[in-house]
């Protein structure tokens, strides 16, 4: 099978265990009210996430399509619903300033001019184009690796908290020894043992950002396995994995989902951290941001191309901490009456 | 001779200490039959609720707990799997604790913890649970027991909570519960309330009650036999009447004389001199010789044997034991 179709089918696994989570999620009186309440909070920043989840959502799908004489061969590859946004040949073959009508540097006329909202970049690609195909990239990054943090965080944390002894000296020592390595370096030393690639660089930030959630977890769980509702589900005869699924871990959830939205936009940096040293993601907006290092030395500064990616990034973390800091009211019970 | 609920023989908890073991619980006995309401006597940390956690293998680590005889309903607590051991708990002997605030898991509702009690130790379908649970909360007293099915935790007074721990304690009909300060966290007005619940469902039901309290208060509306217990030990057994009126160790005596009453008015009050001692500094003798006004040179270094006084009135007293024999 080929790489798009796989790709496809993980969008659409991906989509459907979202729903399903929050079909499961909205029966429960306690999530359904928490989702009010943050939309109520803050509706707009809810709607700046949820708009670039539909952009990264269209850019997610793609597919070949069936050939037209007039597309040349190297055009046959898979294209997404944000690629067929535009046209086939809008690409420019340099420069040009946002809605500008010829080059930035010669003068010579563009195919299309004032026809780009945000200008091209170096080798004339659109770059309101690439500043959409980002969105993907950084929710990727934040999605992916959000998905490996909080499963790897949640069984190292319960278990060790749970089960104390051994086990917890054990984690214990995993948590601190990966915390007193410089993340940057570990980072750096993780992707060049597996390699570049989405994928790759997920797992590598997955690997390092799972520290600090765990800590939290088990720390959490240390507490909850002395209250009295788990003693008293233990004096009525309820088995130790029944214990943990229904009472540790439902009373867990509201500090993993306060941690992992905000565990989101540390993600979404650390990749453009990661571009701006070469070994990020290939289309990310770290990646553009790195690439503009050059274009501001010049003389006039090329900026149109810095600008578009910062302020999408920008707008994104800004946003997601937003909506974060909503979840974070809503769900933790020291702030839980606060009006907001 | 009527059925028996609980036997425990030489029951001791031990937790590891700086220098060995420490017993928190030291050579505990009691039974309890059929419809009877034991009263477990004591100030705060003198071993009560561990007495209680040990009688269902509940003590948390490291904590160790040996004993010649534990047995509940006929079966040997001591020597059970797990699996059985679960079954026990809940089924043949249930707990109320005393923190209704905490009792309860907050991110489920009140009926769903109910439900979920039931069907652990039967197999019946969700409605049937929820039909129960509804008329176990009609029963112990929580108005509108429909509505307050769906009212999370936090929606239930510290009462209700209670009555919903209650509810939950009785779902499988056991035959001992084992109620661990009942009211201590609540006001005074639910405190008879939960008093009188307790008596009637006793009553009701015939179930056996191991009552773990230091308000003598309840044991006098509650007990029908008191076991007063002293840094982890007992010091005196007896019938209800016998302890609250004719006790004869001299730290019941102490505890009856401490209560506030109407004769006394404008007397200060009695009190028992000094505090109860660390686990580590208990003479190897009576544990309460170090405050015991009457204390006779063996009593800090031998310890006390019992001293039989009527036939259900036991005594662990070197004073009471020569006066006896005199």
């Amino acid at each position: 099978m080929q790489a798009y179709v796989v790709s496809n089918l993980v969008v659409g696994l991906l989509v459907a265990g979202v729903a399903l989570v929050a079909w499961r999620a909205w029966r429960s009186r306690l999530w359904r009210e928490a989702a009010a309440g943050v939309a109520r909070r803050r509706p707009a920043s809810l709607a700046v996430v949820l708009l670039f989840v539909g952009v990264a959502l269209l850019d997610a799908v793609s597919w070949i399509g069936a050939p037209r004489e007039d597309e040349a061969l190297s055009l046959r590859k898979p294209r997404s619903l944000i690629d067929r946004a535009f046209p086939v040949d809008w690409n420019e073959r340099s420069y040009s300033r946002p809605l500008a009508a010829v080059e930035f540097y010669g003068g010579r006329a563009l195919r299309h001019p004032g026809k780009h909202l945000l200008g091209t970049d170096i080798i004339g690609r659109d770059v309101l184009h690439l500043t959409l195909k980002g969105a993907r990239v950084a929710l990727l990054v934040g999605g992916l690796t959000t998905l490996i943090v909080i499963p790897l965080a949640l069984l190292f944390g319960v278990s060790a908290g749970y089960r104390g002894g051994r086990w917890d000296d054990f984690v214990f020592f995993l948590i601190s020894t990966l915390a007193a390595m410089p993340s940057l370096l570990l980072l750096i030393a993780l992707i060049a043992v597996l390699g570049r690639g989405p994928v790759q660089v997920c797992v590598a930030l997955g690997v390092t950002g799972w520290v600090g959630l765990c800590r939290l977890v088990r720390g959490e769980t240390l507490k909850l396995r002395e209250l009295d509702y788990v003693r008293a589900a233990r004096a009525l005869g309820v088995s130790e994995v029944r214990i943990l699924f229904r009472h540790l871990l439902p009373n867990l959830m509201h500090l993993v989902v306060i941690t992992a939205v905000l565990l989101f936009s540390g993600l979404v940096l650390s990749e453009a951290v990661l571009s701006w040293l070469g070994i990020g993601i290939d289309g990310s907006w770290g990646q553009m941001i790195d690439q503009a290092r050059d274009e501001l030395s010049r003389d006039p500064p090329i900026v149109w191309n810095l600008l578009s990616a910062s302020l999408a990034l920008f707008a994104l973390i800004l946003a997601v901490n937003r909506v974060g800091d909503a979840v974070r009211d809503v769900l933790d019970p020291r702030t839980a009456g606060d009006a907001g | 001779m009527s059925e028996r609920v609980l036997t425990v023989e030489g029951l001791s908890t031990r937790f590891p200490g700086s220098d060995g073991p420490v017993a928190v619980v030291e050579d505990v006995s009691f039974e309890i039959d059929r419809g009877e309401v034991l009263a477990l006597v004591g100030e705060s940390g003198c071993g009560k609720s561990m007495t209680a956690f040990s009688l269902l293998r509940l003590v948390p680590r490291p904590g160790r707990i040996a004993a010649r005889r534990i047995e509940i309903c006929g079966r040997d607590v001591l020597s059970l799997p797990v699996p059985e051991m679960r079954q026990v708990r809940g089924r043949e002997a249930a707990m109320i604790f005393q923190e209704p605030m905490t009792s309860l898991n907050p991110v489920q509702t009140a009926g769903a913890q109910v439900v979920e009690a039931i069907r652990l130790h039967e197999r019946i379908d969700t409605g049937a649970a929820r039909r129960r649970t509804v008329e176990l909360f009609d029963r112990v007293g929580i108005p509108d027991p429909d509505a307050r099915f769906d009212a999370y935790p936090h929606q239930l007074s510290g009462g209700m909570k209670q009555r919903v721990m209650i509810a939950m304690a009785l779902s499988s009909h056991p035959k001992l519960l084992i109620v661990d300060e009942p009211t201590t966290a609540l006001d005074v007005t639910i405190q008879a309330q939960i008093l009188d619940l307790l008596r009637e469902l006793q009553r009701e039901s015939g179930t056996s009650i191991l009552l773990i309290t230091h308000d003598l208060g309840i044991v006098n509306e509650l007990a029908d036999r008191v076991s007063v217990m002293y840094a982890a030990r007992l010091v005196e057994e007896g019938r209800r009447e016998t302890i609250l009126g004719a006790a004869r160790h001299p730290y019941t005596q102490g505890l009856l004389r401490s209560i506030p009453g109407l004769a006394r008015r404008g007397e200060p009050l009695a009190e028992i001199p000094g505090v109860v001692p660390a686990p580590e500094e208990w003479p190897p003798g009576c544990h309460f010789a170090g405050r015991c006004e009457r204390a006779l040179e063996c009593c800090a270094t031998t310890r006390p044997d019992e001293t039989r006084l009527a036939d259900e009135h036991v005594v662990s007293c070197h004073v009471v034991a020569r006066e006896a024999s005199r």
